[in-house]
């Protein structure tokens, strides 16, 4: 280093530039930090989510512009009895399911919090349904619900108990709970896994203390595991039911909405009207209506279940 | 053969070798006349480049030759050509945006409907078309029906050509069942379905989501009772009585059907047939090139034969090909030579040598074309060279349209069929309710 950088060094250090005296500048730091996050959000989510509200009050098609019709796509929507067999299946879809995941995952997590022989090799693969893309399993159960080549169908058949293929996906009500069961079974780890970590935040004194008073099993989880586990059982259920709710890969690759529309889900349904059938307005008003559904479940899973003194702050009860 | 270097034919056979034994498969000089026909003036822009972009290959041999045959236009005109493949979904939104932006490729080689979608849009190619259409004996009905402009002469897309979905059968138990061939008549039809039930090696048609066969399948049963789905003015007349009588044919027929077709979807069929589940159904070409390459179905290919679907009340099978439509936009910096592209792709020394190395995935649409070697390649695959012999187009009696493709691609016709089948509606319920979701499609 010259003498001359290093006096050009100190002044600069005395009196810093324009640049310098910005960068200090609280206002403009922030400005500064915020904008790839805000630009971000603006651009991959505001806009489309905007956008797509605007469609839905237009005529838009693949083919050409539309023009604003208002709520013309809504009333239509309002009329169609496969508007309503969507909504009706999202809703039976979301609530079976969901239903179906707690139950079982909270099963499960009650059981791997045991102390068992190789916890957390059964902990790993306990995740393994939930790692799998979800296009993966929804060809896996693709295969299992096939009318002709179903393996269920083929174990039974030859062990006797059946004589036909069984009818997974060819009726509306198979249908239903087969895509049901494939959810659930898709949905269980995640429940599980965050239950889990749940779990392991309790403090194991107050099971001691449980039992010196003769609590029995069923009255340590009643008063303890279960009130303890409720305000992380209110963020999973939220996500969960977003997740189901908003669900469309298992559903379009094993049923495509089939059969006769019997299991078509609003994102389903939306993607089939907007996409291959090319009408955007009338498939962005289908998911514009999802919207209402969403923030309500939302809000039921946060009030309903996340209403405790100690979650807003007050550590102590 | 001028065109095939010995490179590219030494290319050819070996990814022929690879795909495994194609029967008489070769490049042979077939006997394509032509009438004499003056082609219209094109002055090809100077310095012209164009962009293509078509669907992707059925064989590796469609991609070769199509890409030697646009290098060779290259050469004589000095005009650069690049050419892109789409997965068969994304070409019907990649003409989308190009249309509505007006940027992108010069031609695109789209499916169905899509000139009819964009006339604005595109360039008209009537000087092209009728010069080839005179020189290779005129354009087939269906090419006539995809390429012009409804109900004028103007020709706003060029035909390349179609891909049809006839019946596909196991001649071992059609005549078992006392039929040499699948019967043309209604009652004779269902009869013979009655008896591949009844000796257990079924038929089975897709009544589900499928977009080619279940539409298919759909459109053949309501066509061949007499009944469409819009009429010539383009308006809903779905719900009739030749609909309602369609609907209670489909009812005994789907009885007869292996159980489970409510939910196939367009692979359902090529697997049950080649797992001897099935043993009549409708498919295109694919199916039977399928099963004679692997030699542990070989067997099942040698019992296969093809035959056009049962004529029914009408006197001839209706049946809609999948049909290549060439266009050239507007906004192409250089029409001429994006038109003397397409017209030179059409003309017998590039074109012929492309139907045959699609083995007879594609048709022609033109007349004279009917004496390639292609169709002599096997005499099952014969049967394949008059797919664009057809007065049946999908959106049969109206308009071809966004309209007419959204119903397609909303399976309005096949869920009618399908709620039917299943017990779901009665069949006057289910035309009703064809007629209204059609309404919704076909509103001005």
């Amino acid at each position: 280093m010259t003498d001359a950088s290093l006096s050009t060094w100190v002044h600069r250090r005395a009196e810093p530039s324009w640049l310098g005296r910005l960068f200090d500048s609280k206002p403009f730091l922030v400005v500064i930090c915020l904008f790839p996050a805000v630009g971000l959000l603006m651009t991959f989510l505001t806009y489309p989510l905007a956008l797509g509200i605007y469609l839905a009050f237009t005529d838009t098609t693949i083919g050409r512009a539309g023009v604003w019709v208002g709520f013309e796509n809504f009333t239509y929507l309002l009329q169609d009895p496969i508007f309503w067999n969507a909504v009706f299946f999202s809703v039976f879809y979301t609530g079976i399911a969901t239903i179906g995941k707690f139950g079982l995952g909270l099963w499960l997590a009650l059981l791997l919090n045991n102390h068992l022989p190789f916890k957390s090799f059964l902990r790993a693969i306990i995740l393994l349904p939930w790692i799998v893309p979800t296009v993966l399993t929804a060809i896996a159960f693709w295969w299992i619900y096939d009318p002709q080549f179903s393996i269920i169908s083929h174990l039974l058949i030859k062990t006797g108990l059946r004589e036909t293929n069984v009818d997974f996906i060819n009726t509306a009500w198979p249908a239903r709970w087969s895509l049901i069961a494939a959810n659930i079974w898709r949905g269980i780890p995640f429940v599980a896994i965050s239950l889990l970590a749940g779990l392991q935040t309790i403090s194991p004194s107050l099971y001691e203390a449980a039992m010196l008073d003769g609590a029995t099993a069923w009255q340590r989880f009643r008063y303890i595991t279960f009130p303890m586990l409720l305000p992380i059982l209110a963020i999973v259920m939220t996500f969960s039911i977003i997740f189901t709710f908003t669900d469309f890969q298992l559903v379009y690759a094993i049923t495509r909405g089939g059969p006769v529309n019997s299991t078509h889900l609003l994102a389903t349904l939306a993607f089939q009207r907007g996409i291959p059938g090319g009408q955007l307005g009338e498939g962005s008003a289908i998911a514009v209506s999802m919207i209402p559904f969403l923030v309500f479940a939302t809000l039921f899973s946060y009030f309903a279940l996340a209403r405790r003194k100690w979650q807003q702050g007050e550590t102590n009860d | 053969m001028a065109l095939i270097t010995r490179r590219t034919a030494l290319q050819l056979g070996a990814s022929a070798a690879a795909l495994g034994a194609m029967g008489g498969f070769a490049y042979a000089q077939s006997d394509i006349k032509t009438a004499d026909a003056t082609p219209p003036k094109l002055d090809i822009e100077k310095g012209a480049s164009l962009r293509v972009l078509r669907p992707a290959r059925f064989v590796p041999p469609d991609e070769e030759i199509f890409r030697a045959n646009c290098a060779r236009f290259a050469k004589e005109t000095g005009v650069e050509v690049r050419v892109d493949l789409v997965g068969w979904e994304d070409i019907t939104q990649q003409t989308a945006v190009t249309a509505n932006t007006g940027a992108g490729p010069d031609v695109i080689i789209g499916f169905n409907e899509a000139p009819h979608i964009y006339t604005d849009k595109l360039l008209e190619l009537s000087d092209v078309a009728e010069y080839i259409g005179k020189k290779y004996g005129g354009w087939l009905p269906l090419a006539q029906k995809y390429g012009k402009k409804h109900g004028t002469n103007n020709w706003i897309g060029l035909p390349f050509g179609a891909s049809g979905g006839p019946l596909v059968w196991r001649k071992s138990a059609i005549n078992a069942a006392g039929y040499d061939a699948p019967p043309d008549d209604h009652d004779k039809y269902l009869d013979l379905s009655r008896k591949l039930h009844a000796a257990g090696k079924p038929s089975g048609f897709a009544l589900g989501n499928a977009v080619g066969d279940g539409n298919g399948f759909a459109n053949w049963l309501i066509w061949s009772h007499g009944g469409f789905l819009v009429d010539e003015d383009n308006k809903v007349a779905i719900n009739q009585k030749t609909t309602v009588e369609a609907l209670k044919y489909l009812q005994e027929l789907y009885k007869t059907f292996i159980p489970g077709t409510v939910a196939w979807n367009d692979i359902s069929n090529n697997r049950a047939y080649a797992a001897n589940e099935i043993w009549l159904t409708a498919n295109g070409v694919s199916m039977y090139f399928a099963l004679k390459r692997d030699p542990k179905l070989a067997e099942i290919a040698e019992d296969t034969q093809h035959s056009l679907l049962p004529k029914g009340r009408l006197d001839q099978s209706p049946m809609a090909g999948l049909t290549l439509n060439a266009m050239c936009f507007k906004h192409s910096k250089f029409p001429n030579a994006a038109k003397s592209l397409l017209q030179f792709l059409l003309e017998k020394e590039q074109y012929d040598p492309w139907l045959q190395a699609n083995l007879g995935y594609w048709s022609q649409p033109l007349e004279n074309y009917s004496a390639s070697k292609v169709w002599e390649s096997d005499p099952k695959v014969a049967l394949f060279k008059n797919v664009m012999r057809s007065n049946f187009w999908i959106g049969y009696k109206g308009p071809i349209s966004q309209a007419s493709a959204a119903a397609n691609a909303d399976y309005i016709m096949v869920q009618m069929c399908a709620a039917v089948a299943s017990g779901q509606s009665t069949p006057e319920a289910a035309a009703a309710e064809a007629e209204r979701r059609a309404r919704r499609f076909f509103r001005s």
